[in-house]
């Protein structure tokens, strides 16, 4: 099956996507950027084709009539599984890497009761692995880092207590190899890691009893399909040395824009308020950029603006939004300035103004820095797409929906959840189109 | 008889109306009325006078306008009145206003003359150039022929001949204009407590959208009722405040440096309103009086030529002595060139004459006004502390 | 520097007079105080060359002494000195570069000092702040001063009101200062005889900027016109050196257009001619090199600049006219780039657009200069709506290397391109795969 990938590096994540010949979208992937753009891409990659093995699961588990109603449930423990596999792995090659750096002055004289704390921590992290890929297990983030980290600090308190060893002398260790571990490209083998995944849940799956060996097989089958890395091409800030050759990059912009077409064939203004630049794109009837104005100098009215002001009223980002809906007046904040935006803040608390209604202004000021961009691209055209961390706030969209409305008049307005993979999804039509046959 | 409340009160509201409503209504009150538009720092009112027009002094949209179309024509680094001007424009607050006076004040005015011509094609807009050559022979002939030029632009716009008797009268009345101007300031000056620079800065507002019959009525009036009335002296340091003459600050900002212990004693806010130092000959031909009176006779600021070094920044120092002021703010708008690029000069000579300043920047839209009233307060402090040094 | 050498042998002329030629002037400058010559310093706007050479004065220019300390690195550190000093971070960077390099011993590009001022000759030319700039300069050196008020032309043209004052200035105003301050009586004769030189440069000149319309183009009208401008912007307009140097330029050339090759550039001849573009607006001078080569690794070659135009327009048929001496330098005056209103700047920018084939437009924004950046949005605008030709929009500065970032300058010179080319191969072929 020929693929198409679109890679889009970002400052903060990176996300690939995996397309077919006919532009249909079969998988995407999503990693936090890290230090080492190569790796970032590669795992967003692997992550993207993982996550098109399951589109090809459920495209062949889709031929069991009897299995109606339960396929999802039987590849989300699929994927728990699988995901419980990689985590296995990646935490025996952290393992292997403390080990190997416990080494050295530092810990002269106490390398053996190192070692079998490290022996001990790891011991424990295997067996409460499979509860953190439990079907009701929560957790705040799926890095590997975030879980990781969380647990080690957690047990590596108790080993050290019990050990006599310093915690902080451990946490040291976990910390030099964090980033070699993290860094290290993914072994993008899959299919033993499917399998021994697969065995693992039809054992004990709910969903497919009774139905075990057609599974088996018809998931054994999509797992054969080659999946053919027909063309790729990467997209993302300036500034980064995208690692790909000359032919294989577009413009974010481009991709940007191609992408929102691909989501909304009819749209033709968009925009994209990241954390830090805010961008305005005119496309035509076929995805094309007509003109495009940034903002990439300066915070002010991106989603770092809003990050500030979070930190400054001791809120979490989240709660940002519902809190401003809750506003009874308007309040005119005119400070457009990032920095500047925490003082007139304090000062309009120190006056009694309500935090409802200031953030409410707050958020009106970041709509307002947009609309300038917008302007000066060209305007709001029908249909305008919104996209970003920001699009997903309640208030800002709001306040977006009024100024339009105010000043352009009536417009489609689309709004995505998904919006996050519009550069990766420009990229990968850029990659089929690239392709002509 | 009216009090300065109801006085300013009836200028507050001629100053939040965005819309000009009195313009229009002026307008519509007679056939064949004309508008015309000027930006600051300097056009001769009497020329539009004479033309049967109202001069309709057009000075950013101020902080209650935002701006949204307006950016669609400007950089982040040019300053705020360009674009809110603009604002005002496309979004139809100008629609009757039939013709544009860009003065020459900068690059930024200049360069919007001819943005004008572009997006309104259909309003008679034009730069109008001042000379910076003072010799009658030299920039006096080209004044006046500029003067022409613009008379004749009146005259086509207005379809009657603009007379030398009705320049004349303009004249007249426009010198009165001026003198209760002066008046208005010299009380203030004398008994700051008794005339609030927010209030006075309305009252100068007012003229710039009233009829100048109307206007001159109501600074009668002001004078009046404003000596009239008993306010409490407080001892607040004496300032004058440069580098306004163009972007105007909020109105909260001349609030909150008076609200922070200074008076304001001078400022170059509406120079047009004072730009004559006295009255503009009535006799003779009147053109060559409006130049006379320019090149001989009027104020100065950054946009002017200083042929002298030795007088460079004098006028500075002669507002402070003349009005007793203890210190001089410079309040400059952001990205301001004639404002920002005089002020090192203008700060030399202060030096020079021991006259204490301060400096901050400001936009049209500014909205916290902490940091002003510290500056400000630390300054009226620090003059009182100081002032026998 | 890999360079074919027989290409590079025959360019190397012209180039090697220019720099013997600027080497010159500054050593001119160096030594005019122990050689007793007076020094007159003005701007590239009006710079009244021809009528300064009868004063046997050196010309000494602040804008050019400000890029050749950006183009040497040094401009940062100035204007910094002039911030510190307080003048403010909003205003021109040629003004505190050359504020902070007067603080700092005004060294000229050759180590040496260059020499006070004996007079400033305000050439009050398309931009406000020369105003402010010799003001400044004049309480530093507490010099005469001599200001020549060219009008703006704010209908589009030149009046006869505007040209008659400019005369009067000149007559009036600056030759009796330039005779006080020389002790050279004015000749007005000799006078017409640089006029005279200068129409021939002039010639050349626009035959080179017209060279362009070939394609492929065999120069870049904006950064190799950076060097092209030189002398007829400079101190030698008027000198038979200027003319030397057009003569030499012209043949080499027209030997490019012969054997149909592309721009010299940094590193060797161009590889292609992918983008033809029309570029609006001051280079950016601390990251010239690099900004150049965004333009010529991607095949964009630029036809036609307006800052190629900012010292005089000559290519719209103005010659310098020996028989009208002084009305022809005041019309000079009035005709340069920025002296002109918004929307002959716009029908310019239109004719090149069209007179050169080009295939869009480039506004390079300068954060200081407001004469040159206030209005380029809609005139960006105007002129993709006239020509249906994309427009792209970058910002930067003249010598102020905080404002330049290379990687958004980057990013939108690649979004822009790819853009003309995937909106060229929308107009090959009908879309694909994707409807």
């Amino acid at each position: 099956m020929r693929c198409f990938i679109g890679v889009d590096l970002g400052s903060t994540t990176t996300k690939a996507i995996v397309m077919d010949e006919n532009l249909n979208v079969l998988g995407r992937g999503i990693t936090n950027s890290r230090s080492n753009y190569d790796t970032a891409c590669r795992v967003a990659r692997y992550e993207a084709l993982i996550n098109t093995r399951f589109t090809l699961f459920h495209q062949g588990l889709s031929k069991l009539p009897g299995l109606h109603g339960r396929i999802e449930d039987f590849l989300a423990d699929l994927e728990r599984s699988f995901r419980l596999e990689q985590f296995l792995e990646q935490l025996a090659d952290l393992e292997a890497t403390c080990q190997s750096n416990a080494k050295g002055d530092r810990f002269k004289g106490r390398e053996k009761a190192i070692r079998e704390a490290l022996e001990a921590i790891f011991v424990r992290l295997r067996e409460e692995a499979p509860a953190l890929f439990a079907p009701d297990a929560k957790r705040k983030s799926d890095f590997f880092r975030d879980i990781a980290g969380s647990r080690f600090m957690a047990i590596s308190q108790e080993v050290a207590t019990a050990s006599g060893l310093s915690y902080d002398l451990l946490l040291n260790v976990y910390d030099k190899a964090i980033i070699d571990v993290e860094n290290r490209p993914p072994a993008e083998e899959m299919r033993d890691k499917f399998l021994r995944a697969l065995a693992r849940v039809t054992a004990s799956s709910a969903a497919i009893k009774s139905m075990t060996d057609q599974v088996s097989v018809l998931v054994r089958d999509a797992l054969e399909i080659p999946l053919e890395d027909t063309y790729l091409v990467g997209t993302g800030y300036g500034r980064v040395t995208l690692p790909f050759s000359k032919e294989h990059i577009r413009s974010e912009i481009l991709c940007h824009g191609l992408g929102a077409h691909m989501m909304y064939p009819d749209t033709r203004t968009v925009l994209d308020i990241g954390g830090q630049d805010t961008k305005a794109i005119q496309v035509d009837a076929s995805g094309i950029v007509e003109n495009f104005q940034m903002n990439d100098r300066c915070a002010a009215g991106c989603g770092r603006y809003l990050g500030y002001i979070a930190d400054e009223m001791n809120m979490g980002l989240h709660e940002l939004g519902p809190m401003a809906m809750k506003a009874t007046r308007t309040v005119r904040i005119n400070s457009t300035c990032t920095v500047f935006a925490g003082a007139e803040l304090r000062d309009r608390l120190a006056l009694g103004e309500k935090r409802e209604d200031i953030l409410a202004g707050l958020h009106r000021a970041i709509i307002l820095r947009a609309m300038s961009i917008i302007s000066r691209s060209g305007g709001v055209r029908d249909q305008f797409t919104f996209t970003g961390g920001v699009a997903k706030n309640e208030a800002a969209v709001k306040e977006l929906r009024q100024l339009i409305k105010e000043n352009y008049g009536d417009r489609v307005i689309n709004i995505n959840s998904e919006s996050i993979y519009t550069g990766a999804l420009g990229a990968a039509a850029f990659a089929r189109r690239a392709v002509e046959n | 008889m009216t009090t300065t409340a109801e006085i300013i009160s009836r200028c507050q509201d001629l100053f939040d109306d965005l819309h000009f409503t009195y313009a229009r209504e002026w307008k519509a009150a007679a056939p064949g009325r004309k508008v015309v538009g000027f930006m600051p720092f300097y056009v001769p009112r009497e020329l539009i006078h004479a033309a049967g027009a109202l001069p309709l002094g057009v000075l950013g949209g101020g902080d209650q306008l935002e701006v949204i179309h307006g950016d669609a024509y400007y950089q982040s680094y040019i300053c705020r009145i360009p674009r809110s001007t603009v604002e005002l424009g496309v979004t139809g607050r100008l629609d009757f206003v039939d013709g544009m006076l860009f003065p020459s004040i900068c690059d930024v005015i200049r360069n919007l003359s001819g943005m004008w011509k572009v997006m309104f094609p259909k309003v008679k807009s034009r730069y109008f150039d001042v000379p910076q050559n003072y010799r009658d022979d030299v920039g006096g002939a080209f004044y006046v022929n500029e003067l022409k030029e613009l008379k004749e632009m009146l005259e086509e716009m207005t379809g009657r001949a603009v007379s030398d008797d009705a320049l004349r009268a303009s004249i007249a009345i426009y010198n009165e204009s001026r003198r209760l101007t002066r008046e208005v300031y010299a009380f203030r000056a004398k008994q700051p407590w008794k005339a609030p620079s927010a209030d006075v800065y309305l009252l100068m507002r007012a003229g710039q959208t009233l009829a100048v019959e109307e206007h001159n009525r109501l600074m009668k009036e002001y004078l009046a009722a404003a000596a009239a009335e008993d306010r409490p002296k407080r001892d607040n340091s004496r300032v004058v405040v440069t580098g306004v003459f163009c972007e105007q600050p909020p109105l909260n900002l001349i609030k909150s440096i008076e609200l922070a212990g200074c008076y304001i004693v001078d400022d170059d806010f509406m120079l047009v309103n004072r730009w004559e130092k006295s009255d503009v000959a009535v006799e003779g031909d009147p053109l060559k009086n409006l130049a006379d009176a320019y090149l001989h006779n009027s104020n100065n600021t950054s946009a002017k030529y200083e042929p002298s070094e030795a007088k460079k920044g004098l006028y500075l120092v002669e507002a402070v002595k003349s009005t007793n002021a203890e210190g001089v703010i410079f309040a400059c708008p952001s990205f301001c060139d004639p404002a920002l690029l005089e002020r090192p000069m203008l700060q030399h000579v202060l030096a020079a004459h021991n006259i204490p300043y301060i400096a901050f920047k400001y936009a049209e839209n500014s909205g916290q006004m902490q940091p002003i009233r510290e500056q400000a307060g630390t300054f009226a402090d620090s003059i009182k502390l100081w002032s026998n040094q | 520097m890999s360079a074919q050498p027989v290409a590079e042998a025959v360019k190397e002329l012209s180039m090697l007079k220019q720099k013997e030629m600027i080497a010159g002037n500054y050593e001119l400058l160096a030594t005019a105080k122990e050689k007793g010559r007076k020094v007159v310093s003005t701007f590239v706007p009006g710079n009244l060359n021809e009528l300064m050479m009868c004063f046997d004065v050196v010309n000494n220019l602040p804008e050019i002494n400000a890029i050749q300390n950006a183009m040497r690195k040094k401009s940062g550190a100035f204007i910094m000195e002039a911030e510190k000093r307080g003048h403010s971070e909003d205003v021109c960077t040629y003004v505190k570069a050359d504020l902070g390099s007067i603080a700092k011993g005004n060294l000229g590009p050759d180590g040496r000092p260059l020499p006070d001022p004996d007079l400033l000759l305000l050439s009050y030319t398309g931009c406000f702040t020369f105003m402010k700039w010799f003001e400044l300069l004049r309480e530093q050196y507490k010099c005469e001063t001599a200001m020549l008020h060219v009008p703006y032309e704010g209908d589009g043209h030149a009046s006869k009101n505007m040209r008659d004052y400019v005369v009067k200035q000149i007559k009036e105003e600056v030759i009796p200062k330039l005779e006080r301050v020389s002790g050279v009586k004015f000749d007005i004769d000799r006078l017409r005889e640089y006029l005279k030189e200068s129409s021939k440069t002039e010639q050349d000149f626009v035959w080179v900027l017209e060279s362009a319309k070939n394609k492929p183009s065999p120069i870049d009208a904006y950064f190799g016109g950076v060097y092209y401008i030189g002398p007829i912007f400079t101190a030698f307009r008027g000198t038979a050196d200027a003319t030397e140097y057009y003569r030499l330029l012209r043949a080499e050339i027209a030997e490019r257009v012969a054997k149909k090759q592309f721009p010299v550039t940094p590193d060797g001849e161009a590889h292609e001619e992918r983008y033809r573009l029309v570029v609006e607006g001051p280079p950016n001078w601390t990251s010239f090199r690099d900004f150049w080569k965004m333009f010529y690794e991607e095949g964009a070659v630029v036809v036609a600049s307006s800052y190629t135009k900012v010292g005089g327009i000559y290519d719209q048929g103005f010659r310098h006219d020996p028989d009208h001496p002084l009305e022809s330098l005041a019309e000079y005056c009035l005709g340069c780039y920025t002296n002109r209103n918004l929307p002959a700047r716009i029908g310019l920018l239109e004719k090149y657009m069209n007179d050169y084939e080009a295939d869009g437009l480039l506004v390079n924004s300068i954060k200081s200069c407001n004469s040159f950046s206030a209005g380029q949005l809609l005139m960006l605008r105007e002129i993709e709506r006239r020509t249906g030709k994309p427009a792209a929009f970058i910002e930067t500065d003249l010598v102020d290397p905080r404002y330049f970032s290379p990687a958004n300058v980057k990013n939108r010179l690649e979004s822009y391109f790819q853009m003309i080319e995937q909106k060229r191969q929308g107009a090959k072929a009908p879309a694909s795969a994707a409807e």
